[in-house]
């Protein structure tokens, strides 16, 4: 299955990457090989079979008590932020 | 013989009879680190004033009686994918250049609880992903066997620095063989515990279902001393399993394979295995029943999906996972125009290599509208099956031997520009991962141009101890963990 650079382009926004014209040529003929191998996938029958979402069974990791526990401060969570407001994180305009 | 050409396990023997202080072995670990790793590439970071205060606050609790235990005054590295803090932390991206972690791994707390020197941070491929070290962004790691050659990879650091002799054990991550291609590459031992067995709390995240934690270290000894350390329930990681962790080094200068079925699966002796890396495996598997040991013929018939099924999987979880590297919090953040949406876009853009956008653009198609189905959720049910095949074969057998890797070192460059050879390179390892299995794997011989080779052992859940009992008989009548590489001599 080849994709196509559209295609490419789309993941490509659905990622949050922005990619210059080259790179999308140069995805778009990896990925296309790689998808074409993961295609394999294909030809097995998995009717009836459960999938594996987890390497141990999830009911062998029980849930904690909803308790407060040590936690970074406001300071420590901040150093390495790029921008800050005093306790907030700053980031660019939102609304467009 | 210098204080660097000990195992980890003869350096705790040897702090422990005070012939030797953990000071003077830190002190050779940094020299050596001076004078090889110019050539290796193997650290990004050394911390050698941190390491000098903690091998003379070992030093001082030795000498009040006070030790505390066999890794007390041993100087370790970290793949730098361990959160340290106050410590420079990058993952091998430029996106977290400058990041200082405000938090240590669960790691770094444990082997300091255990009085263990921590020297640096190891050059790895970019956030794990690779397999030969060259998608770092701080440049290549190079084999101490071979400059010319990859020490493997995601963890080749930690590999090329224990093959170098520059520290006495290191840590790595594995996600589809991470460890033990690069132990097979560099000529070193390293074990992939099982899913669950150690914490990934502090852990860079990768894919959360298949990463897990591990040592290498010159020995099978070692690196029991070093994984029982960290091992163990962790209350920052609800998937860190709560079971006993064993005291897996004592008892095995004395380990036998009497009587020990191993089987040995057809799928993995196939075409495209270096017929020099297929002779060293399989001389092994006869020493191996020379001491004892049964080998089993077994199937596992799924082997040849292994590679599809992980990389569906393995990019899909880490799409999602490296969505956080978003400009906002920490590391690189692009905000010189426009709004939010171009600071994701670009700091995203500049801030990852190659291979990680790849990998990220396969894991968000997978995951997307139309192809869900088809590629994530069908990889998951094959997972299932492939799970499956080594329960079965699990039914006759003790441990499976393989071949850790299809070849030994390639050249650096040789597969740089052509993804899918670089991920063939995973064929024999990544099963393991899908599975939750403990995994090891431990020199066995060298091909004819001095490239170390690599066999591998996998095992049952939870089962390390077998493991770690094959790998030591195995090194108590072999040599080819002893030696060492003549370039960086």
């Amino acid at each position: 299955m080849a994709l196509t650079s559209e295609q490419v382009e789309r993941v490509a926004k659905l990622a949050r990457l922005s990619l210059s014209n080259d790179e999308i040529e140069g995805f778009r003929d990896q990925l296309s090989t790689i998808v074409d191998y993961i295609g394999k996938l294909q030809s097995l029958d998995v009717s009836g079979v459960e999938p594996t979402v987890h390497a141990v069974d999830v009911e062998s990791t029980p849930l904690r008590e909803d308790v407060v526990g040590e936690s970074l401060t406001p300071g420590e969570a901040l150093a390495n932020a790029p921008a800050k407001a005093g306790t907030l994180f700053l980031v660019p305009r939102i609304i467009e | 013989m210098k204080p660097t050409d000990l195992t980890l396990a003869g350096l705790a023997a040897s702090l422990g009879r005070k012939e030797l202080s953990s000071l003077e072995a830190t002190q050779a670990c940094l020299e050596r680190i001076e004078a090889t790793d110019p050539k290796i590439g193997a650290f990004l970071h050394v911390d050698a004033e941190g390491a000098l205060a903690q091998a003379r606050a070992s030093d001082e609790r030795r000498a009040m009686g006070a030790s505390l235990g066999p890794l007390d005054g041993v100087p370790v590295a970290l793949k730098d994918i361990f959160c340290t803090k106050g410590i420079p932390t990058t993952c091998g991206s430029k996106i977290l250049e400058g990041f200082v972690p405000p938090f240590d791994s669960s790691h770094v707390i444990r082997l300091a609880q255990a009085g263990a020197v921590m020297v640096g941070k190891l050059n790895m491929d970019e956030f794990a992903m690779g397999s030969s070290n060259e998608t770092s962004a701080y440049g290549p790691c190079r084999n101490p066997w071979d400059l010319e050659r990859t020490p493997g990879g995601s963890s080749g650091g930690s590999a090329a620095a224990v093959a170098a002799r520059q520290v006495f054990g290191t840590l790595g991550t594995d996600t589809g063989g991470s460890i033990r291609q690069p132990a097979a590459f560099s000529g070193v031992t390293g074990i992939k515990p099982t899913y669950g067995r150690c914490s990934r709390y502090g852990v860079i995240a990768f894919a959360s279902s298949l990463d897990q934690v591990g040592p290498f270290g010159r020995t099978a000894e070692d690196c029991a001393l070093l994984l029982q350390a960290i091992a163990g329930r962790d209350p920052m990681d609800s998937t860190s399993l709560d079971v006993p962790v064993p005291d897996w080094a004592s008892g095995l200068s004395s380990a036998s394979v009497k009587g020990m079925r191993l089987g040995v699966p057809k799928e993995y002796f196939v075409e495209g295995v270096d017929p020099e890396v297929e002779a060293a495996v399989r001389a092994a598997m006869k020493r191996l029943e020379e001491l004892g040991a049964e080998l089993v013929p077994v199937e596992l018939p799924h082997t040849e999906y292994g590679i599809s099924t992980y990389y569906v999987v393995a990019p899909a979880e880490c799409s999602s996972n490296l969505a956080r590297f978003d400009g906002v919090r920490y590391g690189l953040s692009e905000r010189q125009e426009g709004g939010l949406r171009e600071m994701y876009f670009r700091t995203r853009a500049g801030g990852f290599g190659p291979e990680v956008k790849r990998r990220i653009m396969i894991g968000t198609w997978a995951l997307s509208s139309g192809y869900y189905d088809a590629y994530y959720l069908r990889a998951q049910k094959v997972r299932t099956l492939i799970k499956r095949d080594f329960e079965e074969a699990f039914r006759k057998v003790d441990a499976i031997v393989t071949p850790t890797t299809p070849t030994a070192a390639f050249r650096l460059g040789e597969r740089a520009d052509d993804p899918l050879q670089m991920y063939l390179a995973d064929v024999f390892t990544l099963a393991c991962n899908l599975a939750g299995l403990p995994g090891m794997s431990l020199p066995c011989g060298f091909t004819s141009g001095g490239l170390p080779i690599g066999m591998q052992l996998l095992g049952k859940p939870l089962d390390e101890a077998t493991l770690f009992r094959v790998g030591a008989a195995y090194q108590a009548v072999t040599d080819w963990h002893e030696r060492a590489p003549q370039e960086v001599a």
